[in-house]
């Protein structure tokens, strides 16, 4: 198998630079993953990206194949058109090969306050919550961090400074969502801004490339329709 | 490299590992205002923690009648005996307020139509003492795990917890005493090392299942810890104790949870057959994990194996409708049809027991204290160093866990943990003079891999010793299959040191982290087919062919190694197990069936 593959070394003071790689890979059943470590266990120790669970859940190993944002563990080799080409998410700064730098991202993730916030004194049992009520958290609490959706966001592009982007929005909308949480208020008063949410314009790249099949626009239209009601 | 050149950093606790147990820990000690280094190879929410799917047991009895008592009582027979008591019943006691602590930081647990949260049964649970099955494990949907690792990230993130992400702990630093006053790390971004001191150190580094070539764990999973400690003279416990889960998905080793037999899957063999019922007439699939994947073994050695090589049986979960699966069970179904090409809403799911769990590891006491014995006892705290979670051996677990406990041990024993290395701070504030031989000594670990030429690759040799610990040290075992492994193990490990790098960057270089984390797995291992062959009898997941009895008499006691040097290389030490509890009777060791 053929790949094309994004490389940066840092302390070469060279530009980055696109490496052919011709893999001999049986592909079958056999996922991006696997032939990113085929390649470093066999024909180049010096490629370097992220791993852990190899399964789609820890989040890891967001990479762009053929121009779309996957978590290389979970994408298919079968079906790829040679040369495989892979390259670190877009946007963020590349510390080294497939390896960006998330600082910007978790920066943004930190902002929207991701933890519940109940001041009331704690009961002896657990609060209690309808499974109606915790169905509205599905579809939130499931994101990994990943970082596919905010760096496939064009507003994120343009304003990654200013724009939380689509991830940190779903788990602003998270806690909203929680009937645990007090501080609906003060969270809406964050979000209402015209970068942090408002450079959203509903383009729906998040939702087409979530390797969990999340839908972060629903989510952040549900914030906007908030901030609207609130307003009447 | 010199020491004198690397820069220092001080904290009043230094905590290795981001997963639940260290997150717990961590949480504790920022909220008691203590400066606190965490200190994790991966950003913290990428640790394995993340993987556990079917829930956190506690009995909180919103489903069945329950009580702690029941969970105790199952604990210490699923252990095979060879759990501590007082550490079980310590653990079984605090569950429910730890998993209504979770419940109140945020944790997203699925809910029954009373509002409580959801329960399922799990393997090894009963009422009465071995009565029906209860009802104990508490669960958001089939990720438990993924739920609990962000929450506890998120309080942390609240409580202003001072992460390192991507740090790699080479050593620990001890003195000529014995006290431990920190860890020398590799910041993994820049490559440049340097020294975390502190008067507490955490090892919360998590298991080591990587040491199989088939394994339901992340590629983090090394050993760290298991090798920091094995270098600074500690022993480990019951490194013998591996489980095997009944159900991970072949060749790719992606764990299916325990949770789908819970919500009414069954095993069946090539001709259909449901045969958990010759194997436990009474808990059936329920059974204890070891007692199911010697089942599937079995079946599969008798040719009742499915597909072409027959190395694999059948989960089938068809006749529960999609609506519930959908509901409970989305995330196997996502990892089923991802690795196992099958939808279980149509088709069953290919399954195979695979390393999934470390069962022994660094010992502790209940406070966390790693214990060792020195002059007056077999469990001497070692002053400033602590361990928990999956890396640590409490024991609650002894010989074969129950599902469910594990993510339970983290919170538990990281509260507890953190609970003692609080008071632990107050009665000693000042720090003591950093031995700069032994930051040398981390420091050489790194410079070892700089040799610029050498025979051997690390993940060459990393496949050999994976290959030969599959096969010589899996769910059977015989003395000679021992034998032949560990001599196979002897040949690869002498090969270690010709082994070198092409890479010799400095930042971002993951060839160099893992050539380190080989040198961990490769202690690890060892430390496994040494206890293991020592260990002539069967208990928990340690099934030896040649010994298929229990054998109380001279095994009702915890094995310790010592990693030593020339002739003197492997050492064994054995402890007695606590029986007794801290307020109950002890629960007697009789007969395990299911």
């Amino acid at each position: 198998m053929r790949f094309r593959i994004y490389r940066y070394d840092p302390e070469s003071g060279s530009a980055p630079f696109h490496q052919e790689y011709d893999l001999d890979f049986d592909p079958k059943g056999k996922k991006v993953l696997d032939a990113l470590i085929a390649i470093k266990d066999t024909l180049d120790e010096s490629l370097s990206f992220r791993r852990s669970c190899r399964e789609g859940v820890c989040g890891s190993d967001g990479v762009n194949v053929n121009g779309t944002n996957v978590l290389a563990c979970v994408t298919p080799l079968e079906g790829l058109q040679e040369p495989i080409e892979i390259r670190p998410l877009p946007r963020l700064g590349v510390i080294r090969d497939l390896i960006v730098d998330m600082a910007q991202f978790y920066q943004h993730y930190r902002a929207v306050k991701p933890y519940l916030i109940n001041l009331d004194p704690e009961p002896e049992n657990e609060r209690l919550q309808s499974p109606q009520e915790r169905a509205e958290l599905d579809g939130l609490w499931e994101c990994i961090l990943c970082g596919c959706c905010t760096t496939s966001c064009p507003s994120f592009w343009w304003n990654p400074d200013k724009f939380l982007g689509p991830a940190a929005l779903l788990q602003g909308y998270r806690f909203i969502a929680d009937t645990r949480d007090q501080s609906t208020n003060e969270r809406l008063d964050f979000l209402e801004d015209p970068y942090r949410l408002f450079r959203c314009h509903g383009i729906m790249n998040c939702v087409e490339v979530c390797p969990k099949g999340l839908n972060p626009t629903a989510a952040i239209g549900k914030i906007k329709s908030l901030l609207v009601k609130r307003a009447l | 490299m010199n020491s004198s050149h690397i820069p220092k950093r001080t904290f009043d606790a230094v905590i290795v590992g981001g997963g639940g147990a260290g997150l717990r820990a961590a949480l504790q000690l920022s909220q008691a205002n203590l400066k606190v280094a965490l200190i994790s190879k991966v950003f913290p929410t990428r640790s394995h923690t993340v993987s556990a799917q079917g829930g956190i047991t506690a009995a909180l009895a919103n489903v069945s009648d329950d009580n702690w008592h029941w969970h105790m009582y199952d604990t210490v027979k699923g252990s095979d005996y060879l759990g501590d008591q007082d550490a079980i019943e310590f653990m079984c006691r605090n569950a429910a307020s730890a998993v209504y602590e979770l419940e109140h930081m945020g944790l997203p647990f699925s809910r029954l139509e009373n509002g409580k949260i959801y329960q399922r049964p799990f393997g090894g649970q009963s009422q009465n003492y071995g009565g029906e099955q209860a009802i104990r494990t508490c669960a958001a949907a089939d990720r438990t795990g993924h739920a609990l690792l962000h929450t506890l990230y998120q309080r942390n993130i609240a409580a202003r917890t001072q992460f390192f992400d991507e740090f790699f702990a080479l050593d620990l630093i001890r003195d000529d005493e014995g006290t431990v006053l920190g860890v020398v790390a590799l910041e993994i971004e820049t490559g440049e090392a340097s020294l975390f001191e502190s008067r507490a150190t955490l090892l919360a580094t998590g298991g080591a299942c990587r040491i199989f070539r088939h394994s339901t764990n992340a590629h983090i999973n090394t050993g760290d810890g298991l090798g920091m400690v094995l270098r600074a003279g500690l022993p480990l416990e019951d490194m013998e104790f591996w489980q095997f889960h009944p159900t991970g998905i072949p060749e790719v080793g992606s764990l299916i949870s325990e949770g789908v037999r819970g919500e009414g899957g069954y095993l069946v063999n090539k001709d259909g057959e449901k045969f958990m019922q010759r194997y436990a007439p009474n808990a059936l699939d329920l059974a204890s994990r070891d007692v199911v994947a010697r089942a599937i073994a079995q079946e599969i050695r008798a040719g009742k194996g499915c597909g072409e090589h027959g190395d694999y049986v059948h989960l089938k979960i068809e006749h529960l409708g999609a609506e519930k699966i959908m509901a409970r069970l989305p995330g196997i179904r996502e990892l089923s049809m991802q690795f196992a090409g099958a939808d279980p809403i149509t088709d069953p799911i290919p399954v195979t027991p695979t390393a999934h769990y470390m069962m022994g590891g660094i010992p502790t006491n209940m406070h966390g204290q790693v214990v060792s014995p020195v002059r007056y006892g077999p469990e001497e705290p070692t002053p400033g160093l602590y361990a928990v979670g999956e890396c640590a051996c409490v024991s609650v677990h002894g010989a074969n866990r129950l599902g469910g406990n594990s993510l339970l041990d983290l919170v538990v024993f990281g509260r507890a943990a953190g609970q003692h290395v609080i008071e632990y701070l107050r009665e000693n504030p000042y720090p003591r003079p950093l031995p700069q031989a032994k930051v040398d000594q981390a420091l050489a670990r790194l410079a070892r891999w700089d040799k610029p030429k050498g025979t051997e690759t690390v993940a060459g040799l990393r496949d050999e010793m994976q290959r030969i610990m599959q096969d010589h040290c899996g769910v059977y075992r015989t003395e000679a299959l021992l034998k032949e492994g560990l001599a196979m193990l002897d040949k690869v490990e002498a090969r270690l040191p010709n082994a070198a790098l092409s890479d010799h960057s400095k930042m971002f270089n993951t060839a160099r982290l893992e050539a380190l984390e080989l040198e961990n797995l490769m202690a690890v291992a060892r430390a496994t087919l040494v206890s293991a062959l020592a260990r002539t009898e069967s208990r928990g997941a340690h099934s030896r062919e040649d010994f298929p009895k229990r054998d109380d008499d001279r095994w009702l006691r915890h094995t310790l190694y010592f990693q030593g040097t020339g002739q003197h290389r492997d050492q064994l030490d054995y402890k007695p197990v606590r029986l007794k509890p801290l307020t109950v009777d002890t629960f007697q060791p009789k007969e395990r069936t299911y």
